[in-house]
């Protein structure tokens, strides 16, 4: 048996053979290259880390790494994510995917992980497209973009993803642009190592399909160092500025993430009523 | 002294609250009793509003099936009587609210008026008690010691106040001196018998989730559905006690996905679902097929399609799970034939998960799955459970995950404990697991993966065969239909009939082998379903190119036994 270690040492170590397979100047390499920077910085053992996604351009993320990784179906990032979190406790889990992924198909997944608060990072990677199926409008495709596979545009409004993660009490929400690879390790990192359900908003250009690097290049904005993270109201503040995307950590709480909770709750059934056996469950049925 | 009885409880849901837990009660009690039970129900799909039935039927013999015709039948106002009368044996018992309504003059030799509203509320000052005089009346005429149904009573009442129970045992004990008084039939009484252990008594439901349990499930999800809830409230109570997690998803698709997740780190998981919910599941099912994560998945089935008949059962999802999903995705299908079987059976799926890395459905139905039986508590040690080959750390440049091996099973790294680390994917892929379209490699993994399938049919256990061994006339069944089919050959037998059956448990792959011998042995073969188009039967037909004769009932209820003996005998009366 062959001892591996699985700690590395540099982006290289956490780099797999495949190649990536993304057009030149997509937004993911921006976004693959900070999740490779976030490992190493964390000195994340490669053999306790799990990259789920979803299908789409971004799906494919797993792949160009060494992690454990699971590619599964269309718009189920979170329930595998968080399956294999309840599971292992001890894995550090990442789910990555597309906001077409995350916000249609996918979207009625987006809530109930809020809800359920399991400590796991979800990377949603928009690009405002559907590119793996040639540019049609997406969940967060702005009226104000134009796309190559919609001659007259979008006719509905987009919606926005910090707004929606704020509403549904996601206990860490930001915002990060693969223009910007620095502020979005450092980002990642921060989700990482927040204790609970953390969602990172992260602006991935199509340059195929919907170009938006300029668009957001005259708009983004650093959230303001003065801006109260736990301040939910202020936070709702932030999103709404017209004309400004702010970049940077919006939200953050501290409560209880659902393995705790369960952990707890199978000590204290525990602590009254005993450790489980089939035996004294059968006694239930006489 | 018959051998056993059968006692049916029916009316409204909107006048009659408890006839479900009355019935449990009074099955309870005769467990306790040393009686095999058997209980069919069927409620509403309303909470309140419509007709409710519960029934049981105790014996001093296992008890096979429902039965055909009542022996006692209480009835709480005429819409049940006019339900079930027509069930109600010619020297049956009708045991009637008086103060409701009047039983026809038809029944004038045979009913019984008892005033169960007033006797309630003068003896336990509750109208709402009516239930349990009824179960006071039911106890005496079976000979049911008193002591041995007020302990049941206490017990069902426990969280509740003490003046609640007591009112509860006054109105037992009112039913129980009404009877005794009025010497209602004495000839009733089952002739009881010593055993040397008391048995379980469980519903299909709580047998395949304890199976569930002790096969080392220990992460469960699932979407409240009828008739398979009841698999969720109970791994949510009970896992964790095991150190598991039992959640309740946003939905059917979260449930099987999260159960994906959760083994591919390494955790035996299950989701329950019923026809609909099972649907949904569908695409997943092909990803636990193509990335070889073993999953199991009951399907307690009900009528369809669509909505269809929540509350009532059939077997119309074979096909569903057979061939449903897109592609070509190998996996394992199998029923269990009884309460029993329920908790065996749910043990071999997952072995068989396990060690193929395969999704399993395990086809139950709204019959089984909410009915109670006897068994004999099983000597647990003596069950095998089976974990899939792991890994082990080989060398993680060389690992290969999807591994060509001669049964089509690859040794697994789990995430945390093997640093052989591999990206599992829906996409085609190579033996590493890495995406790959070639012609060949799509060719090479479809056979890798469908190279189990020859490995599982011949895996042993997944028939039994009854009945008559000269036969020539067969019967091939599949899940809950084994009972009342079992029960139709002893007395086919009886009557001179020389009739066999083959009970399939694993309809897909199916156990080639045993059912080539039975096909073989017999000169005409009957396959009895719970559905309108004969599933199994064209499954049958077409693997085995033989005529068959089918039997359909299409009705939402199980088979009696007398239609599949009126079956037996015109098909042998008929050559």
């Amino acid at each position: 048996m062959a001892n591996i270690n699985t700690h590395v040492q540099s982006v290289a170590d956490i780099k797999s053979k495949v190649n990536p397979v993304w057009c030149p100047g997509c937004g993911d390499f921006g976004v693959l290259s900070a999740i490779y920077r976030a490992c190493l910085t964390m000195d994340l053992d490669l053999k306790n880390t799990v990259i789920v996604s979803g299908i789409g351009c971004s799906g494919r993320l797993p792949i160009f790494t060494k992690c454990y990784g699971f590619h599964g179906v269309h718009g189920r990032v979170l329930p595998t994510a968080t399956g294999i979190k309840l599971a292992n406790p001890n894995l550090e889990v990442i789910a990555v995917g597309g906001d077409g992924d995350g916000l249609a198909i996918g979207g009625g997944h987006f809530p109930h992980a809020a809800r359920r608060n399991v400590d796991m990072t979800y990377i949603m990677m928009d690009n405002s497209t559907y590119g793996l199926t040639k540019g049609q409008g997406s969940p967060t495709t702005s009226p104000d973009f134009h796309l190559k596979a919609l001659p007259y545009g979008v006719q509905e409004e987009n919606l926005n993803p910090v707004a929606l993660s704020l509403a549904y009490d996601v206990s860490f929400v930001a915002r990060a642009f693969s223009g910007a690879i620095d502020q979005m390790t450092d980002l990642f990192i921060k989700a990482i190592k927040h204790k609970g359900f953390s969602f990172v908003h992260s602006i991935s250009p199509c340059t195929v399909f919907n170009d938006t690097y300029k668009y957001y290049r005259e708009r983004i904005v650093n959230i303001p160092e003065e801006h109260d993270v736990h301040n939910k109201k202020s936070a709702l503040d932030l999103w709404q500025v017209k004309g400004k995307v702010y970049l940077g950590v919006f939200f953050e709480s501290g409560r209880e993430d659902l393995g705790s909770t369960l952990k707890n709750l199978s000590q204290s059934v525990q602590s009254k009523s005993g450790k489980g056996s089939i035996d004294k469950l059968f006694d239930q049925f006489i | 002294m018959p051998n056993n009885l059968t006692i049916r409880v029916g009316g409204d849901t909107g006048t009659t609250t408890g006839v479900i837990s009355t019935g449990e009660m009074i099955t309870l009690a005769l467990a306790r009793s040393q009686y095999d039970v058997f209980t069919f129900r069927t409620n509403p799909a309303e909470i309140k509003g419509g007709q409710a039935m519960f029934q049981v039927r105790m014996g001093n013999h296992p008890v096979l099936s429902q039965g055909t015709n009542l022996d006692v039948l209480i009835a709480y106002d005429e819409e049940c009587l006019k339900m079930h009368g027509k069930d109600l044996k010619s020297e049956g018992l009708l045991i009637f609210d008086a103060d409701v309504f009047m039983a026809d003059d038809m029944y004038k030799a045979q009913a019984y008026g008892v005033p169960f509203i007033s006797l309630a509320q003068k003896d336990a000052g509750n109208k709402k008690a009516k239930n349990v005089v009824a179960m006071g009346v039911v106890s005496e005429i079976l000979g049911l010691p008193l002591d041995s149904v007020k302990q049941v009573v206490k017990e069902q009442f426990k969280h509740k106040p003490e003046n609640v129970i007591e009112a509860n045992l006054k109105a037992l004990e009112s039913g129980w001196s009404w009877a005794l008084k009025n010497s209602v039939l004495k000839d009733f009484a089952v002739k009881p018998r010593e055993l040397k252990a008391t048995k379980l008594v469980m519903s299909g439901n709580e047998a395949m989730a304890a199976g569930a349990i002790h096969a080392g499930c220990r992460y469960y999800a699932g979407y409240p559905i009828t008739p398979a809830s009841e698999i969720l409230e109970f791994m949510q109570k009970q896992l964790p006690k095991f150190d598991g997690v039992a959640i309740q998803t946003e939905d059917e698709i979260a449930a099987v996905i999260s159960c994906i997740g959760a083994s591919f780190a390494g955790a035996k998981a299950m989701t329950a679902t019923s026809g609909p919910g099972f649907s949904l599941m569908l695409e997943a099912l092909g990803l636990s097929s193509m990335t070889e994560t073993p999953i199991v998945i009951i399907d307690c089935q009900r009528g369809g399609p669509s909505t269809g008949l929540p509350t009532k059962t059939e077997q119309s999802d074979l096909m569903q799970a057979v061939f449903g999903g897109h592609g070509e995705a190998p996996r394992v299908v199998m029923a269990p034939a009884n309460v029993k079987d329920c908790f065996f059976g749910i043990i071999k799926a997952f072995n068989i998960a396990e060690k193929y890395q395969i999704p399993v459905i395990m086809l139950s139905d709204q019959s089984l799955s909410q009915r109670t039986q006897t068994y004999t508590r099983p000597k647990l040690n003596t069950i095998p459970v089976w974990d899939r080959i792991k890994a082990n750390g080989s060398n993680a440049g060389e690992y290969l995950r999807y591994q060509i091996t001669d049964n089509g099973v690859s040794p697994v790294a789990l995430p945390g404990k093997d640093s052989s680390t591999y990206v599992a994917t829906g996409l085609e892929h190579n033996e590493h697991g890495d995406p790959t379209y070639t012609p060949a490699n799509h060719f090479r993994m479809t056979t890798k993966r469908h190279k189990k399938l020859e490995y599982i049919a011949k895996e042993k256990g997944f028939t039994r065969r009854f009945g008559d061994e000269q036969a020539k006339v067969g019967i091939l069944s599949w899940g809950s239909t084994e009972g009342p089919i079992e029960e139709a050959i002893r007395k086919a037998n009886q009557l001179g009939y020389e009739v066999a059956a083959l009970q399939v448990k694993m309809l897909h792959p199916l156990p080639d082998e045993e059912i080539r011998n039975f096909l073989s042995s017999v000169q005409q073969v009957i396959v009895p379903e719970l559905n309108f188009t004969g599933q199994f039967n064209q499954i049958i037909r077409a693997k085995y190119l033989i005529p068959t004769i089918r039997l359909n009932k299409c009705a939402g209820m199980p088979f009696t036994p007398e239609e599949i003996l009126n079956k037996i005998e015109e098909v042998i009366t008929k050559t």
